[in-house]
């Protein structure tokens, strides 16, 4: 240390041209060796966190009960397990849905998801409506808007029957756009 | 002997450090002389925030983030563990407090125009570390892996959908893939334990970096309005004159403030404990009742009271213009008055603020718009007949889950109007027409209706006057 320069910021003398370039050479190569160091290790960190963006869920069909469990013009509450479940994930796999057995052969099955805000929707059995616990959304049977802020019907689940059970196809969430 | 070696070691180890030397002049840096009670609450929201981060530290001892073992673990710590009900309450409570003093201490420095030149940047690491406070508060009651946890990871996912074209995404970001499922509490713990505190600690050492830098602001006098011309020059020669070194003349009420803030967090915690868990965090159970905690309530009220149609709009550009307003306010009045006697607008712009959050906390409270799935039933006495149409409307009423909207004698849902006296409001055709059609926040009943039914039930709603309950007749037309 130079005890007689309390700046060691400002050297003793003037630069030389040489020296100027140097430094400007050596502050580029540092600051590209900094950005190339960033980005080895931020740039996997990026792609793990948004990943799940674009996994595709496969398309599997869930058993959620023989054919004769459900009466014709009933709407019951039926449980299945998400399309990909993750081992740690436990009952947050769980999906519900609600099943109507609208013939001999045809079930409708829709989402709980209230379209408004994904609230839960309750079936009304007597009153033969759906209702939202959370702003005052009301459905009818068919799943259409009855009253209250939701924007559109309640989604559907692709629904078969298939050697006497019933299946139900997870699918996403629905997310209402603007 | 003993005490002189102590002297000499703490004096070496100051020394050798350079603690006094660096820290010192940090601390003793002048401040207006008359900053006194309305300057605490900066330093009570920093103070809360250390709380948050021990609390959470010593949380993360037991808690598991994993769809699976975070409710266990939750409830290993609430019951089961030494101290766990107090810290978690401790945790709970200093969110709280922390949100609570966040808001102060912005209305204070607004109101102060505190926020005008030369501290743009003051306000605007300020509104960031607003942004901040409230997500932490909205992640950490998510890690609160139960039943509404796993709803507003629904509902802050659908909101997100609302965005134009990124909104999807975002969506799918958010719930860490189609579904809330065994991605999603992870995605959150490391948003609220790793991310979000990281920035925080980075954003709140760069707020006090400006507070040194530019000083903090001495009390606004009417008619003398900043000039950036003149302002810096006549701020030194301020502190020059009557400054105090801020520590310990300004930094004692700061000490009293926090530590009674500390003291009223621990009692609650002490006395309440933290929240009790919810149901099992199973998305496929129906019966949920999902609400955010109290900090947010009122944004649940607006979501819930807004005009049909609006909404959708309302759910992105609200907070976004919100953000916007406070990002720019510095930009929009950089200089002049600074006093609230000569700002009237930014007096009332507070005032409608906390008005209109408390009168939309208290709707949320309430929660009038949601039906009520269990209302007690009508008695006998309200109903005024044991048989008959009149009666038969009335289990109509109940069975149709009319009674889960509307009010009779006080017994029912809010969502649609009270119909205790209806009759004295409406003729029997009306009542028909609003039965059969519905109306916007109303289904229209013609279809699950038989006609003898809507007899029955237009019956019953005839039976809905004054005259009839103050007479007590229970004859049926």
């Amino acid at each position: 240390m130079n005890e007689s320069n309390p700046d060691p910021s400002q050297p003793c003398r003037e630069p030389t041209p040489e020296e100027i370039t140097r430094r400007r050479f050596l502050e580029r190569v540092s600051l590209s060796l900094i950005g190339l160091g960033g980005a080895i290790v931020t740039l996997p960190l990026i792609g793990f966190i948004f990943a799940p963006l674009f996994r595709k869920d496969p398309d599997v069909w869930r058993t959620v009960g023989a054919v004769g469990d459900f009466k014709v013009g009933d709407t019951t509450a039926v449980k299945f397990l998400d399309s990909s479940p993750l081992p740690w994930g436990g009952i947050a796999a769980k999906t519900a849905a609600w099943l109507r057995r609208t013939s001999e052969q045809e079930f409708v099955a829709f989402a709980i998801n209230c379209s408004h805000l994904g609230c839960p929707v309750r079936w009304q059995q007597s009153a033969q409506l759906f209702m939202c616990p959370c702003h005052g959304g009301v459905y009818y049977a068919d799943g259409t808007v009855a009253a209250g802020p939701p924007p559109a019907p309640l989604a559907r689940y692709p629904v078969r029957v298939k050697d006497g059970v019933v299946q139900i196809q997870p699918k996403p969430i629905v997310i209402q756009r603007a | 002997m003993f005490l002189k070696t102590l002297k000499g070691t703490a004096h070496w180890i100051d020394d050798r450090l350079g603690l006094s030397a660096t820290l010192g002049p940090v601390l003793r840096h002048l401040a207006p002389h008359d900053a006194r009670w309305w300057y605490v609450f900066g330093s009570a929201t920093m103070c809360a925030f250390m709380i948050q981060v021990v609390s959470g530290v010593a949380l993360a001892f037991a808690y598991i983030p994993s769809a699976t073992d975070a409710y266990p673990t939750l409830q290993f710590i609430t019951h089961d563990a030494p101290f766990g009900h107090f810290l978690r309450g401790l945790h709970y409570f200093g969110a709280s407090a922390m949100v609570l003093m966040v808001g102060l201490h912005m209305a204070q420095v607004f109101l102060f125009g505190s926020y005008k030149f030369p501290r743009e940047m003051n306000w605007l690491t300020g509104v960031l570390l607003l942004g901040f406070t409230l997500l932490m508060g909205f992640t950490g009651q998510l890690l609160r892996w139960d039943q509404t946890a796993v709803w507003s990871v629904v509902i802050a996912a659908e909101q997100a959908g609302r965005i134009p074209l990124i909104g999807g995404w975002v969506a799918r970001f958010t719930l860490g893939g189609d579904t809330v499922g065994g991605a999603t509490l992870n995605r959150f713990f490391a948003i609220h334990v790793f991310i979000v505190p990281g920035l925080m600690f980075a954003f709140i050492g760069l707020h006090l970096l400006l507070v040194l830098r530019h000083g903090i602001a001495e009390p606004p006098r009417a008619g003398e309005p900043v000039d950036p011309k003149t302002y810096r020059a006549k701020y030194q020669a301020l502190l020059k004159k009557s400054g105090r070194p801020f520590w310990p003349d300004a930094a004692w009420r700061d000490v009293v403030f926090a530590v009674g803030m500390i003291v009223a967090i621990a009692l609650l915690a002490a006395i309440f404990g933290a929240p009790e868990l919810g149901k099992l965090p199973d998305p496929s159970i129906i019966a949920a009742d999902p609400r955010p905690d109290w900090y947010l309530l009122w944004y649940f009220a607006v979501l819930a009271l807004l005009p049909h149609g609006t909404e959708q709009v309302f759910m992105v550009f609200g907070p976004l213009l919100a953000g916007l307003l406070l990002i720019a306010l510095p930009f929009i009045a950089p200089s002049g008055e600074r006093s609230p006697r000569r700002r009237p607008w930014a007096v009332a712009g507070v005032l409608l603020t906390v008005t209109a959050i408390a009168a939309l906390w208290i709707e949320g409270e309430r929660a009038p718009w949601s039906p009520n799935f269990d209302p007690r039933p009508l008695t006998p006495q309200i109903v005024g007949a044991t048989s008959g149409p009149v009666f038969v409307g009335a289990q109509l009423f109940q069975e149709k889950s009319c009674l889960d909207c509307h009010l009779i004698q006080g017994r029912g849902g809010h969502r649609g109007p009270d119909l205790t006296f209806i009759a004295d409001r409406l003729t029997k055709s009306d009542i028909i027409i609003r039965i059969v059609n519905g109306g916007v926040n109303m289904p229209a009943f013609g279809a699950t209706l038989k006609p003898g039914e809507i007899n029955d039930l237009v019956a019953f709603m005839e039976s809905r006057t004054k005259h009839q309950s103050a007479s007590g007749t229970t004859t049926s037309p």
